[in-house]
């Protein structure tokens, strides 16, 4: 029986959908709540900071001086010019941006902590503050930091030599701005933590809403000065976190910090409004795009300027080199092209620090490219399909001018799977006939490739100070006969628990439903990453693999025993070891002798431990999408939204097609409705949901997804990642349908998200210029 | 699939949760009282410091901010006598409990039954739609809030209660500008009065909103009496634009006497759009929302057209 290509339900979902998950809010019995005092200014000396004049009893006040001793967050790149910016946990002299933690107050309710936060006594001397990439860009800007004088951070410089040349002697430059708005990821549930300490063993235990909890663990006791061991760290069900939750938060070491102190329970349940100022942005990038082109279309060269707002402070592990160093290196994507130059900067702001968010970089890069190749297309008069044809990278392996190596992919098959499904010429006379009514509609398509299941090499190739990348799994048999995994992973609603459960049945001839997946506590899994970059499935599912496989073969040697064969010769299948001559042992029976019969064996342990850190791979995708631009308001109305994905061997399609669904709506998001915006001093706007405004389900179409499955050979299970990809389609179709939709205006899409005020702009001043 | 095969829960399981969704606002004084008197001597008492709590889904999440600090709720959920909606001859009474989501079928025959049917579905999301009432909407006063506009271009009547008895207002003279209208301390508003406009009337209404259920960045309700092929009476309201309702009187003089026409639909929101001094904000600048008063009178005027 395969398990592996099922869609089997996921084991996550009854808890779930029954209410009774169990998140971190629903941890904090007897905790005393936490509040924090955020800074109203985004630049700034604090002037004097003091606790409420009358502290109830109970009550606990902290700011840098009561943590005074404690380490400052500084993670580090050892390369790309990085310059190691230091974020203190709780500032003491000086604010960086509005909503930047101060001091906290907990209290034994959560109103009592709001009264007495208000009550703290803080003056502040506002200085002007840095905001946008020209302001921080000025030769006479002042520093966000001393230690990053004209605030750039960490820059990236390639020049291929021959670029200039192949620029130079193009029959077609095509060049293009490209701005990507500022994010947040938006988890439904936001950041939360409780610290609890327990007075038997003196440690403390944090409960908490992350998607890395050993690394969360190893950064707080760095941070703390305390043995790494005194420390758990939890994460039970977690609301989502798309790379927002990855980051080593100074709120976290304030929890832990308190309970230590304080020898008791604290909790900080994040709001809506402290997550969307305060907790981390993403894809706030300008990007400057040169593409040379032959008479055919082919792709020459190459030329990317890219700039990010990368916020104050750097995120730990990850660095803020992050967005920057991700659109130098993966640019050219899936496209033939060797001649390739780029700068990419990272530049510090006084605005909430950036954080990897689905796809981190991919979104935008993939607009830039994609956008560049339409405009290239309607440059030189050729089809958009067939600019893309020339161009994708047909035969593997493919090395990319940054190195990186193009494994089997499917570039080619999937823009020729959308452009079959979409039925192009009779879009084209429907396009026409709509014009002659004054609609508009457009179809816009975006191929891209995805680097997934990258191990340590890919993080080390950054020059990064931490470098994450293996993962390491434990299994063993109980006597029962279940299975135990114990994983470093950490998911937090990708479904891991069935997918890896789905691997591991195969290996072991039993059904998925006798395998625990443990996951998301430092006490009982072995140490590992956690779950991003779409690296959970294939390197801990790698592991996994490897670790059935050699449980497997003490379960032979076991079998063998018991029934007087050779352990080459026996197989395991519905639960049962058998023998070649047909005669067989239930698992569950065998896992008991061999537990508690251990005088009949030669070896007792039915355990195993292995690991994986793979190399990388690539997963790629054709998105399209058709809209219909409302020209009067601006408004874009999904028709149609086409993927057709290759993300290797598809483990369990309902959870795949779960994750380019969820994917593809954060792209439409991105395309469409979500910004967060400051005001020049610094101030930020959008604070509420209100303002900020991710799409319901009623703007979100119906996704239609279709999968290839090319088997890659660089991954154990040949599964490839696919966790993000969704996410990084949707802006580049999107902004490419609404510039067809608008080509009798002449419009081109380089904003995003193209908003309908935005939209409207665009066609009122192709009106005004006609 | 349950992997550990056991038998589904048939109860939840006790559970303790002391962080979770928690009280937020300042502390607060809480009166519920039972009859329209008392409540007025509540606000009486209080004065300033009091607030009526209606369906509470504009106040709570002020004083979830802590915008709104009132030291005194008066929660008027129990006074029974003012959940109501009635027709009576040529009005339709509306009491201050009535909920968006009783207008989504129509409570009256005719033209504006019928609009307030098309208008409460545009109203913020089914839940709040139970909760929220007409009243609240009319005493928030704010400016994007379709009854507002609704009652502005049906010509609507408002019933105050206060400690010096019952007055009256039109409904012009009711709104002053963002979250401000004409309400005295101690006032309550009781009722607000629609005229039933006979079936020679047409409505229309338009709106945008960049998701469902969000407020609308602009909004137009037209009621348009047409006789003898000709429009005698035109009314049209516009939301959303500045501080408060307006009315396009300019646009709508210029319809009068004239036939419904496409053309016609065009001139008057045009002219619609040139008179109007949107604000700016960052959902929408001035010149964007001028473009939606175009569009959206249009459209209304459109529909009712074609009513
Ligand atoms: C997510 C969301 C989306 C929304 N979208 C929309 C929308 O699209 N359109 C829209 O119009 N509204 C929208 N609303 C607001 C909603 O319609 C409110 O219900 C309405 O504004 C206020 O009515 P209420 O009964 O809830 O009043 P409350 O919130 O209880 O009170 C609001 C204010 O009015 C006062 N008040 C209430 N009743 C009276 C009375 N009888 N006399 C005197 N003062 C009174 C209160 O003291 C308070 O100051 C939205 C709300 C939310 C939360």
């Amino acid at each position: 029986m395969n398990w592996v290509g099922r869609s089997l339900r996921r084991f996550e979902d009854p808890a779930l959908l029954r209410g009774e998950g169990r998140f971190t809010a629903d941890t904090t019995s007897g905790a005393l709540v936490v509040r924090f005092l955020r800074s109203p200014i985004a630049n700034g000396r604090i002037v004097s900071l003091r606790p409420p004049a009358e502290m109830p009893p109970g009550a606990v006040f902290v700011s840098a001086t009561e943590m005074a001793g404690t380490a400052t967050i500084k993670p580090m790149l050892h390369r790309f010019a990085y310059r190691a910016v230091e974020q203190p946990v709780l500032p003491g002299d000086r604010v960086h941006f509005v909503g930047q933690a101060i001091a906290a107050i907990a209290a034994a309710t959560a109103e009592l902590a709001e009264d007495l936060v208000e009550a703290i006594e803080v003056e502040y001397e506002v200085e002007p503050a840095v905001v946008g990439l020209d302001a921080a860009l000025l030769p006479d800007a002042a520093p966000v930091h001393g230690a990053a004088p004209g605030n750039v951070a960490v820059e990236g410089v390639l020049r291929s030599p021959d670029c200039e040349t192949v620029f130079a002697a193009a029959p077609h430059v095509v060049e293009l701005a490209i701005l990507s708005r500022r994010q947040n990821a938006t988890p439904m549930e936001a950041r939360a933590g409780c610290a609890q300490y327990d007075r038997a063993t003196g440690r403390i235990r944090l409960t908490a809403s992350v998607q890395m909890p050993h690394m969360l663990r190893t950064g707080i006791a760095e941070l703390l000065g305390m043995a790494e061991s005194d420390l758990q760290v939890v994460a039970p069900d977690v609301g989502g976190g798309f790379g927002q939750k990855m980051a080593l938060f100074p709120e976290y070491a304030v929890l832990v910090w308190l309970a230590r102190r304080h020898r008791g329970a604290f909790a900080w349940i994040e709001d809506r409004n402290e997550n969307l100022i305060a907790s981390a942005h993403s894809r706030d990038q300008r990007h400057v795009l040169r593409g040379a082109f032959d008479a055919d279309g082919t792709l020459l060269g190459l030329e990317a300027e890219i700039l990010a707002n990368v916020g104050a402070f750097s995120a730990y592990p990850t660095t803020c080199g992050v967005e920057p160093l991700m659109a130098f290196a993966e640019y050219p994507g899936p496209y033939k092209v060797q001649a390739y130059s780029a700068r990419a900067r990272g530049v510090l702001t006084h605005t909430c620090p950036m954080a990897p968010y689905r796809g981190v970089s991919r979104p935008v890069i993939t607009f830039g490219l994609e956008r560049l190749m339409d405009q290239a297309a309607k440059a030189i008069g050729i089809d958009p399909v067939a600019i893309r044809r020339r161009n994708l990278v047909d035969s593997f392996p493919y090395q990319t001018a940054t190195g990186l190596t193009l494994d089997d992919a499917s570039y080619v098959e999937t823009l020729d799977d959308a452009v079959a499904l979409l039925d192009i010429p009779a879009f084209r006379a429907r396009q026409a006939a709509a014009r002659t009514e004054g609609r508009f509609i457009g179809l816009g398509l975006a191929v891209f490739n995805e680097r997934t299941g990258y191990g340590t090499p890919a993080f080390a190739a950054r020059g990064m100070g931490i470098v994450p990348g293996y993962e390491v799994v434990d299994i063993a048999m109980t006597p029962g006969g279940e299975i135990e995994l114990r994983i470093g992973a950490s998911p937090h609603g990708q479904g891991l628990r069935t997918t890896l459960a789905q691997i591991v049945a195969d290996r072991l001839g039993v059904s998925p439903d006798v395998i625990r997946v443990i996951h998301g506590d430092t006490d009982r899994t072995p140490y590992g990453w956690g779950s991003f970059a779409s690296r959970a499935t294939v390197i801990s599912g790698g592991a996994c693999r490897t670790a059935a496989d050699k449980l497997a073969v003490r379960l032979r040697a076991a079998a063998a025993t018991v029934l007087q064969a050779k352990a080459e010769e026996i197989t395991l299948r519905d639960g049962q070891a058998v023998a070649a001559s047909g005669s067989s042992v239930a698992l569950a029976a065998l896992a008991k002798q061999v537990h508690q019969r251990s005088d009949l064996f030669d070896d007792f342990n039915l355990a195993e431990t292995a690991a994986y850190d793979p190399g990388g791979t690539f997963s790629n995708a054709c998105h399209a999408a058709i809209v219909e631009v409302d020209a009067e308001t601006g408004l874009v109305r999904i028709e149609r939204y086409l993927v057709v994905e290759d993300a290797g061997r598809i483990i369990n399609p309902l959870i795949a097609d779960g994750q380019v669904r969820g994917g593809v709506a954060q792209g439409i998001a991105n395309a469409l409705f979500e910004e967060i915006v400051y005001a020049e001093d610094g101030n930020i706007l959008t604070g509420t949901l209100a303002d900020y405004t991710p799409p319901t389900c009623a703007e979100i179409p119906t996704i239609e997804i279709h999968h290839r499955e090319t088997i890659s050979p660089a991954t154990l299970t040949g599964a490839k990642g696919l966790g993000e990809g969704g996410s990084i389609g949707a802006p580049a179709a999107i902004a490419n349908a609404i510039s067809d939709a608008l080509a009798p205006f002449g419009i081109e899409i380089t904003e995003i998200p193209a908003t309908p005020p935005r939209i409207r702009a665009l066609i009122r001043a192709a009106e005004a210029a006609r | 699939m349950d992997p550990v095969g056991a038998a589904p829960l048939l109860c939840t399981p006790f559970r303790t949760s002391s962080v979770g969704p928690s009280m937020k606002p300042a502390a607060f004084d809480y009166h519920a009282p039972a009859t329209l008197d008392q409540a007025l001597d509540l606000l009486r008492n209080h004065g300033e410091e009091a607030r009526i709590l209606a369906g509470g889904q504009s106040l709570v999440p002020t004083m979830a901010f802590r915008m709104a600090r009132p030291s005194v709720l008066v929660d008027i959920n129990r006074i029974s006598a003012l959940a109501y909606t009635k027709a009576e001859g040529n009005s339709l009474r509306i009491g201050a409990l009535a909920r968006h989501a009783w207008f989504e079928t129509p409570v009256a025959a005719g033209p504006v039954g019928a609009l307030l049917a098309q208008v409460a579905h545009s109203i913020a999301h089914a839940p709040i739609r139970q909760r929220g009432t007409f009243c609240g909407s009319l005493a928030h006063a704010d400016p994007a809030s379709e009854w507002c506009a609704t009652v502005l271009a049906l010509g609507g009547t408002l019933l105050l209660a206060g400690p010096d008895g019952r007055r009256e207002i039109a409904a012009a003279d009711w709104f002053q500008g963002v979250f401000t209208t004409a309400i005295e301390p101690g006032e309550m508003l009781a009722e607000v009065r629609l005229p039933l406009l006979d079936p020679g009337w047409r409505c229309g209404f338009a709106e945008f909103s960049r998701r469902a259920g969000d407020f609308a960045l602009t909004m137009a309700v037209v009621a348009i009496r047409i006789e003898d092929g000709g429009m005698r009476e035109v009314r049209i309201a516009l939301g959303g634009i500045g501080g408060r309702p307006e009315l396009a009187s300019r646009a709508a003089a210029l319809l009068i006497g004239q036939p419904p026409s496409a053309a016609i639909a065009r001139e008057a929101a045009a002219c619609a759009a040139a008179d109007c001094d949107p604000q700016d904000d960052i959902h929408a600048p001035a010149d964007y929302r001028r473009d939606l008063v175009r569009s959206m009178v249009r459209r209304a005027l459109t529909q009712a057209f074609a009513a």
